[in-house]
C-alpha cells in the first residue's frame, strides 16, 4: 500500500477570518501543558508514575538523534509517536520498543503525539502516517529499536569520550552510562550536548532476544493516569480562550441538499451567534452546545434529498447480487475449480452477506478549529494527520507550515478515523466563524452520517469426493472497494488486495481453488474501512463455509480444518490448543453448542472457539470464548489479551446485532437503542492464551473481532442446525 | 444566576434552567472529565453523581442539582469507593481508548458506595448503562470486585 493519496472532497477555498492565534495559542499551550502533566503524572493518591501523555509538540530538546526520542539536559527523556494511541495500546509497546535499546525507565517518559507528516512519520508497512491495520508493532518493531539503540550509542560514545576510555568498556542502563573498570558514572541529561554533536551511527547492532527486559514482558499501560480521573484530552475536550461550539446537522438523506431553515428562530435562542450554511449541512454557532443544539432544533432545517429519496437497502443489495452473478477479476487460481466441482462426488453452494456497519466510536465526531489570516490550527484525533493536512491545504489554500494539526488521544477509531470528512467540514464551517470553534456531530449525525463498513455479497461453491474431502473450492466476492478510493495504485490486475485478504489466501490445502473479485459500489452509500478490514468479511466467509463442508461430509469441524492444514502448522496449533482449552468434544447441554473458527490476518493466526447458549425464543448469550493467538514475537503480551477480549466484545457486538439499513434515502438507525451493541451483562467470560514464538511480531488490533464472528455462527449451527449465512443473527427473524 | 456545588466547590454560571448538566461541566466550566456520547440517556458517558446517586447529565437539567452536590470524575478520587475504583482501574489495566472509562468509574463508584460486595447481578444492574466500544467489560467487572476488597476479588488478575 503505496503512494497513497486520498481524495474524497473538493477544494473549496473560504475566507479566512482574522484572529490573534499567536495569543491563543500560547493561551492553549499553558492549558495543556498544565492539564496534561498534572494529570498524567500526579494521580493524587501515591501510585507509581506511568508514562505522561502530552497534547503537545514539543521540539526544543538538545538531544534528538532521529524524530522519535528527545532528551534534554535534565534528563528527561521524550519519545515521539507515530501512530496515534485509540485504545490499542500502542502507547506502551512502542515506547516498550525504544526504551528496550535506550536503556530508560520506560514509565518515567513523557510520550507525545506526532505531528503531521506522511515521511518522518510514515508507517513503514504503508507508506504514509496512518495508524490502521494492526501494523503499528510489525512495522516499528526494528525501525523503533533501531532509534533508542542509535542513541544509546551516542551517548556512551560522549560518555567514552569524556572519560577518554574505550566506548567498549562502558555500559548503559537506566539513563547512566557507567565506566565499569571505574565505576564512574554519568547520566543521560549530563550527555546531551556532547552526544548531540556526534555523527549519527548508520546500522547499529540490536539487542538479542535473550538480552530484552522489557521486550514480552507484561507492562502497565503508560497512558491510562488520565483515563481514570478525566485529565486525559481528547480532541473533543479541547478548550481554548473565546471558543465557540457549533451543532451541525447533515442532511439525512444521502447525498441530500440543505433547502431551507428558519433563521429568524434559530437565532432567537439565547447564546446562538451565528448559523453557517453548506450545501448539504447547516450548522449553528452559539456560546456552549447546548445554545447550539437548541439553535439547530428552531432552525428546523429542511433538505431535498435528490436522485437517492427512494433508495432502500434492499435495492442496493439487489444491485449487488446481481453483480455477484459475473465473473469477477481472478485473486486466485490454482487448478481448475470450476472443472473439478463438476465431476466431484457431492456438491456444496452456499451464499453470504454481510451488512452495512456503522464504527459508533465512544467519542463523536468532533473537531476544532480556529481560521486566521496567517493559516489554521486544527484540534482533533485523527489516523491520518499527514493526509488531513493535505486535505485542509487543498480546501484553504494553504501552505503546509499554516495548516498545524494538534492530534489527541481518540476516543475510538476502528477505521472512522481513517477518514478526514469531519475535519473537511469543520473546516468548512470555521471559514465563516471569528475565532475557534468545534464542531461537534450529535450521535445521530455519526451514525447517519458514517463512512460504512461495506455490504458485502459471497458466493461459494467447493466439491467433496467420495470421502467427503475438498477437492476444490470456488469464492466470489463482490462489494465496495475503499483501496480504489484510498489506495488506488495498489489496485493489481483489477484485484483489490483488501477485498480478498484472507479469501485469495485462505489456508486451506485444495487442489483446485478459484477467488475472484467483483466491485461493485453501492448506490449512494459511502464506504470506509471497519476494524478488520477484508479479513473480517474473509473469514466469516471462509469459516462459515470449511464449517458447511465439514457438516456435509459428517465430520467433525476441527477434525475437517486440520486435515486440511499439513501444510500450515501454526494454523493447526492454534487451532489444537483452542480446542484443547475449550473442552471440544465434550457434550454440552440442550441448546449449547460450541464452535470454533480460524483467521490468519495481519501476521498473525489465531483460533477460537466460541460456546452459546440458545433459549427457545432464538436469544443467543454466549457465556464464553476461548482464543489462542500466535502472533509471532510479542512486545506487550497483556496489550495482547485486551485486544483480544476487546476485539472479541465489538465482534461479537457486530455479529449479533450490527447493521445500518437504508429506507427512503436515509440511514433507519440513529442512537445506541437501535445501533445495538454488547452491553456489561452481555459479554462472555474470555480466556486468551499466546503461543510462544519466535517469528516476526504480528499485528493485533484486528483479528481478534474478524474470528469470533463465524466461531459464533458456527456455534450457533451446532448448538441449533441453523446455518446463519447473513449476518447479523439479530436480523433471521423467526429461527428456532 | 445558578449556584451549583461541584466536587466540593461552590461555582455560579449563568445558564438556562432546562440546560443540561453535560454542557455546564464541559463548557461553562472546562470541567471535560466528563464525556458526551449520545445525548439521550444510552450510553452512560456523561455519568456525574448528584448527592451521591449516578445520573446522565446529558439529559439531567441544571435545576435538578439546586441545593445539591454534584461529584464529577475530576472529584470522585476524594471519596473512599471512588479512589478504590481508581486503584483497581489502575491495577488492571481497564482502560483502552478510555473515553467511556469516566462514566464507567463514576457509575462503579456509586455502587460500591452504596453496595460494598456486589454480586455478578448487581454489578449487571448497575454498569448495564455504560457502554464500551472497546470491549473492557471483563476488567470492569474484575477491577469492580478487585475494589470491593479482597474477599470479593475472584483473582482474574493480579
Amino acid at each position: 500500500m503505496k503512494n497513497a493519496t486520498p481524495d474524497m472532497t473538493n477544494p473549496m477555498p473560504g475566507a479566512a477570518m482574522p484572529n490573534d492565534i499567536v495569543t491563543s495559542r500560547r493561551a492553549f499551550l499553558r492549558f495543556a501543558v498544565s492539564t496534561a502533566v498534572g494529570g498524567g503524572l500526579v494521580l493524587g493518591f501515591g501510585l507509581p508514575a506511568r508514562g505522561a501523555v502530552l497534547d503537545t509538540f514539543t521540539a526544543d530538546a538538545p538531544f534528538a538523534p532521529n524524530a522519535f526520542l528527545r532528551i534534554d539536559r535534565a534528563g528527561k527523556v521524550t519519545f515521539v509517536m507515530p501512530v496515534i494511541e485509540m485504545g490499542q495500546g500502542t502507547y506502551t509497546s512502542l515506547p516498550m520498543l525504544i526504551a528496550e535499546e535506550l536503556e530508560v525507565d520506560v514509565d518515567t517518559v513523557a510520550i507525545e503525539h506526532s505531528p503531521p507528516d506522511d515521511e518522518v512519520y510514515a508507517n513503514p508497512l504503508i507508506g504514509i502516517q496512518i495508524t490502521g491495520g494492526s501494523t503499528a508493532v510489525r512495522g516499528t518493531y526494528v525501525p523503533l529499536r533501531r532509534a533508542g539503540a542509535t542513541a544509546r550509542v551516542m551517548l556512551v560514545t560522549a560518555a567514552a569520550q569524556q572519560w577518554r576510555v574505550d566506548a567498549s568498556s562502558c555500559r548503559a542502563a537506566d539513563g547512566v552510562v557507567t565506566h565499569v573498570p571505574s565505576g564512574r558514572k554519568l547520566g543521560y541529561g549530563k550527555l546531551v550536548d556532547a552526544a548531540a554533536k556526534l555523527p549519527v551511527p548508520d546500522d547499529v547492532p540490536l539487542k538479542p532476544p535473550s538480552e530484552f527486559k522489557l521486550i514480552g514482558t507484561p507492562h502497565r499501560r503508560l497512558d491510562i493516569g488520565g483515563k481514570v480521573n478525566g485529565s486525559a484530552t481528547f480532541g473533543i475536550d479541547t478548550r481554548l480562550p473565546g471558543m465557540q461550539f457549533a451543532a451541525i446537522a447533515i442532511s439525512p438523506a444521502l447525498g441530500g441538499k440543505l433547502v431551507g431553515f428558519d433563521e429568524a428562530q434559530a437565532k432567537a435562542v439565547p447564546g446562538v451567534t451565528q448559523i453557517v450554511r453548506l450545501d448539504d449541512a447547516l450548522a449553528v454557532v452559539g456560546a456552549h452546545t447546548w445554545a447550539a443544539k437548541q439553535g439547530l432544533a428552531a432552525a428546523n432545517p429542511r433538505w431535498d434529498a435528490g436522485a437517492n429519496g427512494t433508495l432502500t437497502t434492499a435495492a442496493v443489495v439487489a444491485q449487488l447480487k446481481a453483480a455477484s452473478q459475473r465473473p469477477g477479476a481472478v485473486a486466485r487460481r490454482d487448478g481448475d475449480a470450476d472443472a473439478a466441482i463438476a465431476k466431484s462426488a457431492q456438491q456444496v453452494s452456499a451464499e453470504y452477506e454481510q451488512p452495512f456497519l456503522a464504527h459508533a466510536t465512544m467519542e463523536p465526531m468532533n473537531c476544532t478549529v480556529q481560521v486566521s489570516d496567517d493559516g489554521c490550527d486544527i484540534w482533533l484525533g485523527t489516523q491520518i494527520p499527514g493526509q488531513t493536512q493535505a486535505a485542509v491545504m487543498r480546501l484553504t489554500g494553504f501552505a503546509r507550515e499554516q495548516v498545524r494539526l494538534h492530534n489527541h488521544l481518540l476516543g475510538g477509531g476502528f477505521g472512522r478515523r481513517l477518514e478526514y470528512d469531519g475535519t473537511v467540514r469543520a473546516v468548512q464551517v470555521a471559514q465563516h466563524v471569528k475565532g475557534p470553534v468545534q464542531v461537534i456531530w450529535s450521535r445521530e449525525d455519526d451514525i447517519q452520517n458514517d463512512m460504512y463498513r461495506p455490504y458485502y455479497y459471497d458466493r461459494m461453491n467447493a466439491g467433496l469426493d467420495a470421502h467427503g474431502n475438498a477437492v476444490a473450492w470456488s469464492h466470489r466476492v463482490a462489494g465496495s472497494s475503499i483501496m480504489a478510493r484510498y489506495f488506488p495504485s495498489t489496485i493489481k490486475d483489477g484485484v483489490d488486495s483488501d477485498a480478498v485478504d484472507g479469501s485469495a489466501d485462505q489456508p486451506y490445502a485444495i487442489d483446485n481453488v478459484r477467488v475472484d473479485w467483483v466491485a461493485q459500489e453501492p448506490l449512494a452509500v459511502r464506504t470506509a474501512f471497519w476494524r478488520g478490514v477484508g479479513p473480517t468479511r474473509s473469514t466469516f466467509v471462509v469459516e462459515s463455509f470449511v464449517d458447511e463442508l465439514a457438516a456435509a461430509a459428517k465430520r467433525d469441524s476441527l477434525a475437517y480444518r486440520i486435515a486440511l492444514l499439513d501444510k500450515s502448522p501454526r494454523c493447526k496449533n492454534v487451532l489444537q490448543i483452542a480446542a484443547e482449552r475449550a473442552g471440544w468434544g465434550q457434550p454440552l447441554a440442550h441448546g449449547r453448542g460450541r464452535g470454533i473458527a480460524l483467521c490468519i490476518g495481519f501476521g498473525s493466526f489465531i483460533a477460537q472457539v466460541v460456546e452459546v447458549d440458545v433459549d427457545r425464543s432464538g436469544t443467543v448469550n454466549v457465556p464464553r470464548v476461548w482464543c489462542v493467538v500466535d502472533c509471532g514475537i510479542y512486545v506487550n503480551p497483556d496489550t495482547i489479551r485486551a485486544q483480544m477480549e476487546g476485539g472479541i466484545v465489538f465482534g461479537l457486538s457486530a455479529a449479533l446485532y450490527g447493521q445500518i439499513t437504508i429506507a427512503d434515502g436515509r440511514v433507519e438507525q440513529s442512537n445506541f437503542h437501535d445501533y445495538r451493541v454488547l452491553r456489561m451483562n452481555e459479554a462472555p467470560q474470555i480466556d486468551v492464551y499466546l503461543v510462544k514464538s519466535a517469528e516476526a511480531p504480528g499485528g493485533i488490533g484486528e483479528p481478534g473481532t474478524s474470528c469470533v464472528m463465524p466461531a459464533l455462527t458456527n456455534a450457533i449451527y451446532a448448538a441449533t442446525g441453523k446455518r446463519i449465512r447473513k449476518l447479523p443473527v439479530a436480523s433471521q427473524g423467526e429461527w428456532t | 444566576m445558578t449556584t451549583l456545588n461541584v466536587n466540593g466547590a461552590v461555582r455560579t454560571v449563568d445558564v438556562p434552567a432546562e440546560m443540561p448538566l453535560l454542557w455546564i461541566l464541559r463548557d461553562v466550566l472546562a470541567m471535560t472529565g466528563t464525556k458526551f456520547g449520545c445525548g439521550k440517556g444510552l450510553c452512560g458517558a456523561c455519568t456525574i453523581h448528584i448527592d451521591g446517586q449516578p445520573m446522565r447529565s446529558c439529559i439531567t437539567p441544571v435545576a435538578a442539582a439546586d441545593g445539591k452536590r454534584i461529584t464529577t470524575i475530576e472529584g470522585i478520587g476524594a471519596t473512599p469507593a471512588g479512589k478504590r475504583v481508581q486503584e483497581a482501574w489502575l491495577a488492571l489495566d481497564v482502560p483502552q481508548c478510555g473515553y467511556c472509562q469516566s462514566g464507567q468509574i463514576m457509575s462503579a463508584a456509586a455502587l460500591l458506595a452504596g453496595n460494598p460486595t456486589p454480586s455478578d447481578a448487581d454489578i449487571d444492574g448497575a454498569m448495564t448503562g455504560n457502554i464500551c466500544r472497546c470491549g473492557t467489560y471483563l476488567r470492569i467487572r474484575a477491577a469492580i470486585k478487585r475494589a470491593a476488597g479482597p474477599k470479593h476479588d475472584d483473582g482474574a488478575r493480579a
